[in-house]
């Protein structure tokens, strides 16, 4: 099993559903979350996906890297906006209440309302896609990819990324420690330059290495008859159940939702201060 | 080096330097940092690389590299993609792509004129990609602060732009010394 | 009579990038339900016949080809590598490389998703054979948690899928340990006489494949076939040595009691031939061994305990000495710890607990780049050390690291490569070296810098006698001159046999056995339980009753 995204046998019914209909779910989901900046529905939308996660038995250690880094990123960059375009908020909601400050620097209602929509929109995606990765094979992707459109070579290639990932990453280990014993220096310890220079001695054998890889891995799929019709079938493929039509039609029905909203907005904005 | 299967567009080869070029493009973006002494700001290694894969292979392989790699390094680090710098990168490899006409590596060598070349030609994707399509991206899809997004965006173009200089043709340079000239194979 | 499956008739190749024809004027014929050895030096050309066979050429190699050659009574140029590829599967050398599923599973049913074939009967079919090559339990798993033979077998089974009636291997055995070599031979063995198959082997351990009833052997020389006949005549025109390969150690053994070979009958198979007569003449070859003289203790690993963030323990307690100026063989089964054990003395990786001492001193303080200083160590895939372009470059690199001054690093350097044999080359491009060559390259490159201690990860691994020889030589010769411990990584058993000092087993990380190889290879559990394999002529000794077989094996070592 390749253990890159995290995905562990685990028996909920979020882990029994299908890549597709993951997949789908996911894309539509983070798309109207993606278009919208109704408050409500993001919030809603966020909540949802918290209590979808509770569903599937993921423990808190196993995403709380990613949650940190997401939440790093977040906050860099609100301060940010904050710092270089403190008056946006005003600008976007077409009011203006000052909360204190003045001038430039004047700190608005509207402004904090829009970077707290903007949080919502780094956070409430993250539980989508950690139900995502953790609860789906990853050789279940690429027949998803390919079921929903992707052409099979394209859902291929994306296969082949995820295999070769770890080996990738296990050559890239070992000729960094070859490299050293060699006496390139790429600890902390040595100078900017050398580190630099010690990288690069990795960075060229890896990718000979890797060039070397793709034709022998193109002989060997030509020898097993990639390519040769046009439609391919997947091992992995699974049929659908009820299970994954509730995932699409519950999907559905959120996109709905968020376009209802966007209707009676008259626009992405859900504007409370008019 | 394939002459005969030039049937339904997108070769094996390709398929597969597309599956590889996006593995490696992922570990190193994940897992290397040159430092540039400025703090915070490393050199991208795996855009050089991207440049090194669509050179040999042209947009189409270029584009789904930089598209899968970064989908995935966003998917794996942050949770979901940030589509518009998705989007931003694959075009990069896209218009990269574009100079495997004019390079043309796998006959050989490489003068000084088509380094400098392509050094115009990525530095110019680089603007393009990082400075424009990007940051209107962001503002389009995330109705992020105009200020805010094409300062980033000019950050990062000058990054890339001297990653690619610097990692991009060394490994070019590396790659064409590495080939063994034409009809040099003679047993001693 | 039947007609041939493969008929070749003066067929003659040339690489678009040679200058010269890499194949010469090769006929030959193969029927059907035969099992052929391909059998030849180094860049003799045999992977290139298997390509013209399986159409890699001239569909992904360019070049021109002359003469007729038939598959089937079709002529292969005129097939599509598709079509070929349904009636002759190749399982290519590098078993990494053709392993492209995400799993087990998916790698096996790879064909059959390419046809487009509907899933359930893939399932089935994936069942069937996996179940044939005892993969059954472990479909779900991926490339990375599967041992070399769990590899090979998964590559065999992705291409018996498709019921083709034709196999070709290419060098099956490179990577797998003795024990889990004669089950893959055993394997083919079994599917031939069962499915009634057509097989073709190419490899470089031609012992362990005629010990698999192979019906003929083709000899190849310089893109030429020089010999093609039953193993017994094979053995008996004395083909092999003459070629630079290494015949079977028990022909080796009778050849040196002056047998007359031909006279012989069984002579193809160590458990057939039969020599009872000649028992005197093979007892007396007997050489005293000279014990190991004592040498002072160099390395010392004292209770050193390790394991992998997610597994269990790998080891616990280990203890081991190794002494100044041996020749240290270190054997034992896939994944036993061996790799792991020479990462924790050059400091790729660090100990739990327990010490390390150098000459006296611990070195776990001590960095990767100050351990190299004396601990010099060549990895298994020589890909993962190169950095340069040129041979010379990639030698002096590590010398220039270090500030050595210009004109030292030059004589120094030189004087390397003089001794490796790439002298010549030393302004060569690296990638217009064979892979031999590129390992002797790396050796260099670490040689040069003057360890004490030389680590070597399977240096033999695919390469042929001569070679091996040149190889071995070289290093015995440092060994002499400069006092250089050497420790040598090993799944090849002539190479244990016959040139090795001590020999370490190590299996499920514990240290089962210290000996000399000859007293390894004389004790069955030892042998078994470190899934090694007993050479021709401990089984010819055995079946003729001659005690101490190691006294024999000392005969055909001391030259
Ligand atoms: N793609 C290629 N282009 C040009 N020359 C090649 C190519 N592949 C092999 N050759 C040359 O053809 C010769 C025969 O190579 P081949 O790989 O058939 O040898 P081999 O007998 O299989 O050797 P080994 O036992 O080392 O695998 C070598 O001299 C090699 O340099
Ligand atoms: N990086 C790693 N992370 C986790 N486990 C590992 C790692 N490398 C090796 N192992 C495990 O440690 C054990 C010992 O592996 P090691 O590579 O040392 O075996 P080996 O004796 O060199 O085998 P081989 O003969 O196949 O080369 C194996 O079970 C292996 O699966
Ligand atoms: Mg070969
Ligand atoms: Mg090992």
């Amino acid at each position: 099993m390749n253990n890159l995204f995290g995905y562990k046998k685990r028996d909920t019914w979020l882990n029994h559903t299908t890549g597709t209909a993951k997949l789908v779910g996911f894309l539509l989901l983070t798309t109207i979350g993606m278009i919208s900046y109704d408050t409500r529905f993001l919030l809603g939308l966020g909540l949802f996906a918290v209590v979808l996660m509770q569903t599937t038995q993921i423990k808190y250690h196993e995403y709380a890297l990613m949650l940190n880094l997401v939440l790093v990123f977040a906050v860099i960059n609100l301060v940010m906006i904050m710092v270089l375009a403190p008056q946006y908020g005003t600008q976007l909601y077409g009011t203006r209440h000052v909360l204190f400050g003045s001038g430039y620097w004047s700190i608005t209602q509207e402004q904090l309302f829009y970077e707290f929509n903007l949080l919502l929109k780094y956070l409430f995606s993250l539980p989508f896609a950690i139900i995502l990765l953790f609860t789906t094979n990853p050789s279940e992707f690429s027949a998803g990819l390919n079921k929903i459109g992707v052409p099979y070579k394209i859902a291929y290639a994306f296969a082949i990324t995820l295999r070769y990932i770890p080996d990738v990453q296990s050559d890239y280990h070992t000729i960094s420690l070859a490299q050293q014993a060699r006496g390139y220096e790429i600890s902390k310890k040595a100078s900017l330059k050398a580190r630099a220079k010690g990288a690069v001695q990795i960075i060229l054998p890896l990718v000979f290495t890797s060039l070397d890889r793709i034709e022998t891995i193109s002989q060997a799929m030509e020898l097993r008859r990639f390519g040769r019709q046009k439609k391919r079938s997947w091992y992995q493929e699974q049929s659908f159940s009820r299970r994954d039509v509730s995932v699409l039609v519950g999907s559905v029905i959120i996109v709905g939702i968020g376009i209802a909203l966007l209707l009676s907005n008259g626009g992405r904005l859900y504007n409370p201060f008019k | 080096m394939n002459n005969k299967q030039k049937k339904s567009g997108f070769s094996v080869r390709s398929v597969v330097a597309t599956g590889i070029g996006a593995a490696v493009f992922f570990v190193l973006m994940k897992f290397i940092a040159i430092p540039t002494g400025i703090s915070n700001t490393n050199i991208n290694v795996a855009e050089g690389w991207l440049a090194l894969i669509a050179g040999l292979f042209g947009p189409v392989v270029g584009l789904l590299v930089g598209f899968i790699g970064h989908t995935l390094n966003d998917a794996v680090t942050y949770g979901s993609p940030w589509w518009s710098w998705v989007i931003a990168d694959a075009l990069f490899g896209f218009l990269l792509g574009l100079s495997k006409r004019f390079l043309a590596l796998e006959y050989g060598d490489l003068s000084a004129k088509k380094l400098i070349q392509f050094n115009i030609w990525q530095a110019v994707s680089n603007i393009f990609v990082w400075v424009v399509v990007a940051p209107i991206g962001d503002i389009l899809i995330y109705k992020e602060a105009a200020q805010k997004v094409f300062l980033q965006g000019a950050v990062t173009a000058v990054v890339n732009i001297v990653s690619v200089a610097v990692i991009g043709s060394l490994l070019l340079v590396a790659y064409v010394k590495s080939r063994p000239k034409k009809s040099s194979l003679r047993s001693e | 009579m039947t007609l041939p499956l493969i008929d070749f008739k003066h067929v003659t190749f040339k690489y678009h990038a040679q200058a010269e024809p890499t194949l010469h004027d090769v006929s030959f014929q193969i029927n059907p339900g035969e099992k052929v050895l391909i059998a030849g030096a180094s860049g003799s050309g045999k992977t290139t016949l298997l390509r013209l066979l399986n159409g890699l050429i001239p569909q992904a190699y360019e070049g021109e080809v002359t003469g007729s050659l038939t598959l089937n009574g079709k002529n292969i140029l005129d097939q599509t590598l598709f079509d070929l590829s349904l009636q002759a599967g190749t399982v290519l050398q590098d078993s990494d490389a053709q392993f492209v599923g995400l799993t087990v599973a998916e790698d096996i049913a790879f064909a059959l998703e390419n046809d487009y074939q509907p899933v359930n009967k893939i399932k089935a079919a994936v069942s069937k054979w996996a179940n044939w090559f005892g993969l059954g339990e472990r479909l779900e798993l991926s490339p990375q948690a599967l041992s070399g033979g769990q590899k090979q077998r998964t590559a065999m089974a992705g291409v018996l899928v498709d019921d083709g009636k034709l196999l070709l291997f290419d060098e099956p055995l490179a990577s797998l340990d003795p024990a889990a070599g004669a089950t893959a031979m055993e394997m083919i063995d079994n599917l031939q006489s069962e499915r009634d198959l057509t097989v073709v082997i190419i490899e470089h351990r031609i012992e362990e494949v005629l010990n698999a009833n192979v019906d003929r052997v083709i000899v190849m020389a310089d893109g030429r076939i020089v010999a093609n006949g039953t193993p017994t005549e094979i053995i008996q025109a004395g083909v092999l040595p003459k070629n630079g390969l290494d015949e079977p150690l028990y022909i080796q053994l009778l050849r040196r009691a002056n047998i007359d070979i031909t006279k012989i009958s069984g002579i193809s198979d160590v458990s057939t031939v039969n020599v009872n007569q000649h028992k005197a003449a093979i007892a007396q070859l007997k050489q005293k061994i000279n014990k190991n003289q004592h040498l002072a203790p160099q390395l010392v690993i004292k209770d050193l305990a390790f394991s992998y963030d997610n597994n269990q323990t790998l080891f616990a307690q280990f203890n081991a000495t190794i002494n100044q100026g041996e020749i240290l063989g270190i054997v034992g089964k896939n994944g036993s710890g061996k790799t792991t054990l020479s990462h924790l003395l050059t400091g790729f990786l660090n100990p739990e607990s327990g010490d390390i001492l150098l000459d006296g001193q611990s070195v776990l303080q001590q960095s990767i780049k100050e351990r190299a200083d004396h601990i010099g160590y060549v990895l298994q895939n020589p890909n993962h050390m190169i950095t340069k372009s040129t041979v010379y470059e990639e030698v002096a690199s590590g010398l220039v690291l270090r500030q050595i001054p210009e004109d030292q690093i030059e004589t120094r350097v030189r004087q390397v490569l003089k001794l490796i044999d790439l002298d010549a080359m030393r302004h060569w491009p690296i990638a217009a070296l064979s892979f031999g060559q590129k390992k002797r390259l790396t050796i260099a490159a670490v040689l040069v810098l003057e360890p004490k201690i030389l680590i070597l990860d399977e240096p033999t691994a695919g390469q042929d006698a001569t070679h091996t020889g040149e190889l071995l030589q070289f290093l015995s010769r440092i060994n002499k001159d400069k006092q250089t411990t050497i420790i040598i990584i090993t799944h090849d058993m002539h190479l244990l046999a016959n040139f090795v000092q001590r020999t370490l087993v190590i299996v499920n990380g514990q240290l089962i056995g210290d000996t000399t190889p000859a007293e390894l290879l004389a004790d069955e559990q030892l042998v078994e339980d470190a899934s090694l394999r007993t050479t021709s002529i401990y089984q010819l000794a055995e079946r003729l009753e001659i005690s101490h077989p190691e006294e024999l094996n000392a005969a055909i070592v001391t030259q």
